[in-house]
């Protein structure tokens, strides 16, 4: 029996897909049903920046012609996704949420998303983000904020954050405008939208997936990944995104294991460790009470949890302040205006002048401050006192963890320290911004593969998360570990629509 | 030491060269992408998306442009260093779309060489060596057009990316001459090695050219960069003009101040260089896009075992194994390809004679510089567009080897040979240029120039030797130059007692 | 080490972009406050550390000298390169123009 446009809405990539396959519905269906909520959604949630309903319906065809031909299907074959505009898309408009990229029609297309289409996935759209992916709430995007579907129980309709940078994935994939979204991740962006709205995201090994054709804000931080509603889908998708590509110096020339068919809950043998550095004072009680849940599902999933110590771990999130500014200072000096974006140029100005005023118009605040953060930690005379030392500090945070890992198999925490802020409550001083990233930043620096699971309701009503770091290229212990807690979360609440 | 010397209204000064070359690497591709590195195409058709810095572009190196680094390396027997790394060089300007280089700074793939210059045109062995510093690899920038339009400026991006080796000389040099005869002896390495075509007219290889003066025994003076000169003479030009122009300044109470100039040749005076405004902060850091560059032993092996003979190494083989003069050998060794060309020729003038390259190789050598040069510069060709080949060349050698013509007739064939393009033997016997060595028909020749020319003969009888020559002349005259020389000297002789 | 105006208004300008007085203004304190909080770096013991160079063990590959390997980055597509330039004449782009 067909199922109803609701109900087909409210299924994740792998009972798509098997339906898909098994004629229980056809593509287009699924696509028709996703671009209806994506279109009625969009003026409230802002989640995307462009839908794109005929390409999810092109794609869609293609997988039902297949079918009916009796050709194979790919690992994503009907599956309508959400695309962050951080990720070239050949013929579609990628802005990274900057009024400097307003326009720019790229004529390629990334890696990861060219997988994905191959693997037999439809793009819904291009979903909204924090502009060049800095920021932990979605509110420098030029295009507007993304409103999280979610809100508190106190009856009151305070705009919430949906997380960030990927947040338009983050409120798409929760507000069921998507089964699935692709995110990237450099400090957290990732993992803590998936805790603030509910959902499972993961952001792999450094290297696992390529970062050919994504907009660079820090090279030796972003990774691509997927975001969805468990940790199954998560798993499909990342199998479908991952591989190496000759066309990135820095992806790692490893085969992708079947990380869906190795999922098992089963933990018994396994150590999980439990960081004590991340045991801060004055942490939110509804955080630290999932936490020790968390810590009890385990044990119940047969893992033995002990204590670590990352003892560097204060001193991650500067480190991360330092490094990633000034990767991006560097990688953001091509929208100069020359070939591509915008150009602003002053009358009787010459070439620096039309630099100075085409970036000055083109970048939102919060990039300019990182821009210039970057640029002052590289330059003459502070580049040791900075930029060295940071990195001797990355190598120790790096180091912390191989040690760590020598008494565990995989290490858990809460994914952010709190749960959705409004949209504002955070905007007076960057750096209190910067602290959300506190939990998620230690991995990044590390190149670890880390997932955020939902674990459970705040006071608040509001979602959760839990975070499973694990040792280089083990994305199966750290999906094994997700899904244990998954299991046991039970966790089935969605945010109630409102729009 | 040299003895260059500034002279100024306090005294003579000395000056002070560092050169910094920039030499494109022979390769297909680019450095960090797969677009072609040929000179002269359409603008932006050897563009790749990575080469216009596309957002999300990632460099990916090009092994063939490290191992030309390497090898170049070798070549001025400096250490490669298996571990370097790249950095970027970060600047705004309209020829560089990434907003930043990527270069080495502070590991560069090559460490400290020299160079072996000859400071005496007269005796090619008077030599004085030149230290260079470092060999890096780094991104070539692309191309500003100015004077295409009225208000704009065009960009042509398919220089960018291309690979550059940048050879950094230590501050050895001290006159023109020397920084010239430097500048020509690392082309001739770089087209020896095949790493560089040395290409100045086309920017394949261009030079900074750093100046500064000081009075014989100071410290070093402040210095003067030229950027981008592209010709031998030019740079000599440079350091005349900026030499003279900071002693000038320094004796009216100036000071020189350390910056970028350009030189003018049309004026042939340089100047500051206006675009560098603000202080040079290049922001150099590692390129987090790029692992460090690792390399083993078996890549090194390869390269040194790919290298070919050098200059200097052939220079002195060709005089000591083979016997040519240090002038000669010089100007064989001058261009990979003519030496080559030599050795060919050298291989088939021995074969053809079955005699070991040692005994024919001056023979081979002048005949080359004396006579095809000579015949090539007149019909306007270098020895590499020759109608003749090595082989041919051999074949006319081993005619005068055997006796079979004479050197003076040997010049009417190689004539015929470029005119009709045809080979010495067949040219021989077609025209009847076989000189003779029948003793009977040159003695009776010779007793006919004696008997027409009775009173040169007392003459000669009589203490005039120099008449001798004349007697030669008049036989081999006679005989229209078919006489084998060494046989009509030896009857003549005779003849005359 | 803190900044002022001057030291915004230097930085700024390597960085290309244009502030008005305003903005110097409110960057300081900004600017400010992050530098304070990451000089805590300083008091971390890193004698013998060296800085990070590899975020995961690898080996950098060197490619093959083909031209035009991968169509993706190939040249040989004008069209496509210039396809998003502001300013695009005869296959050049076009910026205002500079005097050296």
């Amino acid at each position: 029996m067909p199922e109803t446009s609701n109900a087909l809405t409210e299924l994740g990539v792998a009972a798509i897909r098997e339906g898909v396959a098994k004629g229980s519905f056809s593509a287009v269906e699924v696509a028709e049903a996703f671009n209806a909520n994506v279109a009625a959604a969009q003026q409230a949630l802002n989640a995307f920046i462009v839908p794109t309903p005929e390409k999810a319906l092109e794609a869609a065809k293609v997988v039902d012609a297949d079918r009916a031909a009796g050709k194979p299907l790919g690992k994503m074959a009907g599956v309508p996704i959400g695309m962050k505009d951080l990720f070239a898309t050949r013929g579609v408009q990628t802005t990274a949420a900057s009024h400097i990229l307003e326009g720019f029609t790229p004529e390629y297309e990334s890696t990861v998303s060219q997988k994905l289409w191959d693997a037999g996935a439809g793009m819904l759209g291009k979903l909204n983000l924090d502009q060049f992916a800095m920021g932990s709430s979605n509110e420098t995007s030029y295009f507007g904020n993304v409103i999280s579907p979610w809100r508190r129980n106190d009856g009151g309709n305070a705009a919430l954050a949906p997380g960030g940078s990927s947040g338009g994935s983050s409120a798409a994939v929760s507000a069921r405008l998507c089964p699935a979204a692709t995110g990237t991740d450099t400090g957290g962006s990732i993992r803590q939208p998936a805790a603030f709205t509910g959902i499972a995201g993961i952001k792999p090994t450094y290297g696992r997936c390529s970062r050919w054709g994504i907009v660079a804000f820090a090279s030796s931080l972003d990774q691509a990944g997927p975001m969805a509603r468990d940790v199954r889908d998560c798993a499909i998708m990342l199998g479908a995104m991952a591989g190496f590509d000759p066309k990135d110096a820095t992806s790692l020339d490893m085969p992708v294991p079947d990380w869906e068919a190795a999922l098992s809950a089963d933990l018994k043998g396994k150590k999980v460790g439990i960081p004590r550095e991340y045991r801060m004072d004055g942490m939110d009680e509804d955080v630290a009470k999932s936490w020790e849940q968390g810590i009890a599902w385990l044990k119940d999933a047969g893992a033995e949890v002990v204590d670590i110590s990352l003892p560097h771990t204060k001193y991650a999130l500067p480190t991360y302040y330092i490094i990633a500014p000034a990767e991006a200072s560097s990688n953001l000096a091509r929208y100069d205006g020359v070939r591509y974006g915008l150009r602003d140029m002053p009358s009787g100005g010459n070439l620096q002048d039309m630099y100075a005023a085409t970036r000055a118009a083109g970048f939102g605040a919060e990039v300019k401050r990182r821009i210039m953060i970057g640029t002052y930690v590289l330059s003459a005379g502070y580049y040791d006192a900075y930029y060295t030392q940071a990195q001797k500090v990355r190598t120790m945070i790096s180091r912390d963890f191989t040690d760590a890992f020598t008494r565990c198999d995989v290490i858990l925490a809460p994914t952010a320290p709190s749960a959705a802020f409004a949209l504002g409550e955070k905007s007076a001083d960057p750096l209190e911004m910067y602290l959300n990233d506190v939990f998620s930043v230690p991995a990044s620096l590390a190149g670890l593969p880390a997932m955020s699971v939902p674990a459970g309701l705040g006071l608040e009503g509001l979602p959760l998360g839990l975070q499973i770091i694990g040792r280089p290229f083990d994305e199966q212990g750290v999906l094994n570990a997700g899904l244990a807690i998954e299991q046991r979360a039970q966790f089935t609440a969605k945010p109630e629509r409102w729009w | 030491m040299s003895e260059y010397r500034i002279q100024g209204a306090t005294g003579e000064w000395e000056v002070v060269i560092g050169l910094e070359v920039h030499a494109q690497v022979v390769s297909k591709s680019k450095l960090f992408s797969g677009a072609a590195t040929e000179f002269g195409a359409e603008p932006n058709a050897q563009v790749s998306l990575v080469d216009a810095a596309m957002p999300g572009m990632l460099p990916v190196p090009n092994k063939e442009c490290i191992r030309q680094a390497v090898r170049t390396g070798m070549a001025i027997n400096a250490p490669i260093n298996k571990w370097s790394r790249f950095d970027r060089k970060n600047y705004f300007y309209a020829d560089l779309p990434q907003g930043y280089q990527i270069s080495q700074l502070y590991h560069p793939l090559v460490g400290e060489g020299e160079i072996e210059i000859g400071i005496d045109d007269k005796n090619p062995d008077n030599t004085k060596v030149i230290g260079i510093e470092r060999i890096h690899v780094e991104q070539d920038a692309g191309k500003l057009m100015h004077d295409q339009h009225p208000t704009m400026s065009y960009v042509d991006l398919n220089r960018s990316g291309v690979a550059l080796m940048e050879i950094v000389s230590r501050p050895d040099m001290r006159s023109p001459a020397e920084a010239g005869a430097y500048l020509r002896k690392l082309r001739t390495i770089l087209r020896y090695v095949g790493s560089c075509d040395g290409n100045m007219e086309e920017g394949s290889m261009r030079a900074d050219v750093n100046v500064s003066v000081r009075k014989p025994g100071d410290e070093f003076g402040t210095r003067t960069e030229t950027k981008n000169v592209n010709s031998v003479r030019f740079v000599m030009a440079v350091v005349e003009q900026e030499a003279r122009r900071q002693v000038d300044l320094i004796e009216d109470g100036g000071k020189v101040v350390q910056e970028t100039r350009l030189y003018d040749p049309d004026r042939n005076e340089t100047r500051p260089m206006r675009s560098k405004e603000d202080a040079h902060d290049y922001r150099y850091f590692p390129d987090p896009d790029l692992l460090p560059l690792e390399l083993d032993d078996a890549f090194l092996e390869e390269c040194r075992a790919s290298l070919p003979e050098l200059p200097d190494a052939k220079r002195k083989r060709y005089e000591q194994a083979l016997g040519l003069s240090p002038y000669n050998a010089d100007v064989l060794t001058a261009e990979a390809e003519t030496a080559r060309w030599f050795e060919r020729l050298l291989s088939a003038t021995a074969e053809r004679q079955n005699k070991p390259e040692a005994d024919v190789a001056k023979q081979a050598a002048n005949w080359l510089i004396s006579e095809l040069f000579g015949a090539l510069n007149k019909l306007g060709k270098e020895l590499q567009e020759s109608p003749i080949s090595p082989a041919q060349g051999g074949e006319l050698l081993a005619l005068v080897g055997d006796g079979t013509i004479s050197g003076s007739i040997a010049k009417q064939v190689l004539e015929k040979m470029l005119e009709t393009g045809d080979g010495a033997v067949v040219i021989v016997e077609r025209e009847g240029l076989k000189q003779t060595s029948d003793t009977g028909a040159i003695e009776a020749v010779i007793a006919k120039v004696l008997a027409d020319n009775a009173d040169k003969v007392e003459q000669y009888k009589g203490g005039k030797e120099a008449l001798f020559g004349f007697f030669v002349g008049q036989t081999m005259k006679a005989m229209q130059g078919k006489a084998n020389p060494g046989m009509v000297n030896e009857l003549l002789k005779k003849a005359l007692g | 080490m803190s900044v002022d105006t001057a030291t915004v208004a230097k930085i700024a300008a390597l960085a290309r972009i244009k502030v008005t007085e305003a903005e110097l203004e409110a960057m300081v304190p900004e600017l400010n406050g992050i530098l304070a909080w990451v000089e805590q770096l300083g008091e971390v013991d890193v004698t013998g550390v060296e800085p990070m160079t590899a975020v995961i063990p690898n080996h950098l590959r060197l490619r093959e000298d083909v031209i035009d390997a991968d169509p993706l980055t190939g040249g040989g597509i004008r069209d496509r390169v210039l396809a998003n330039a502001p300013a695009a004449e005869h296959g050049f782009f076009g910026v205002p123009k500079v005097i050296e």
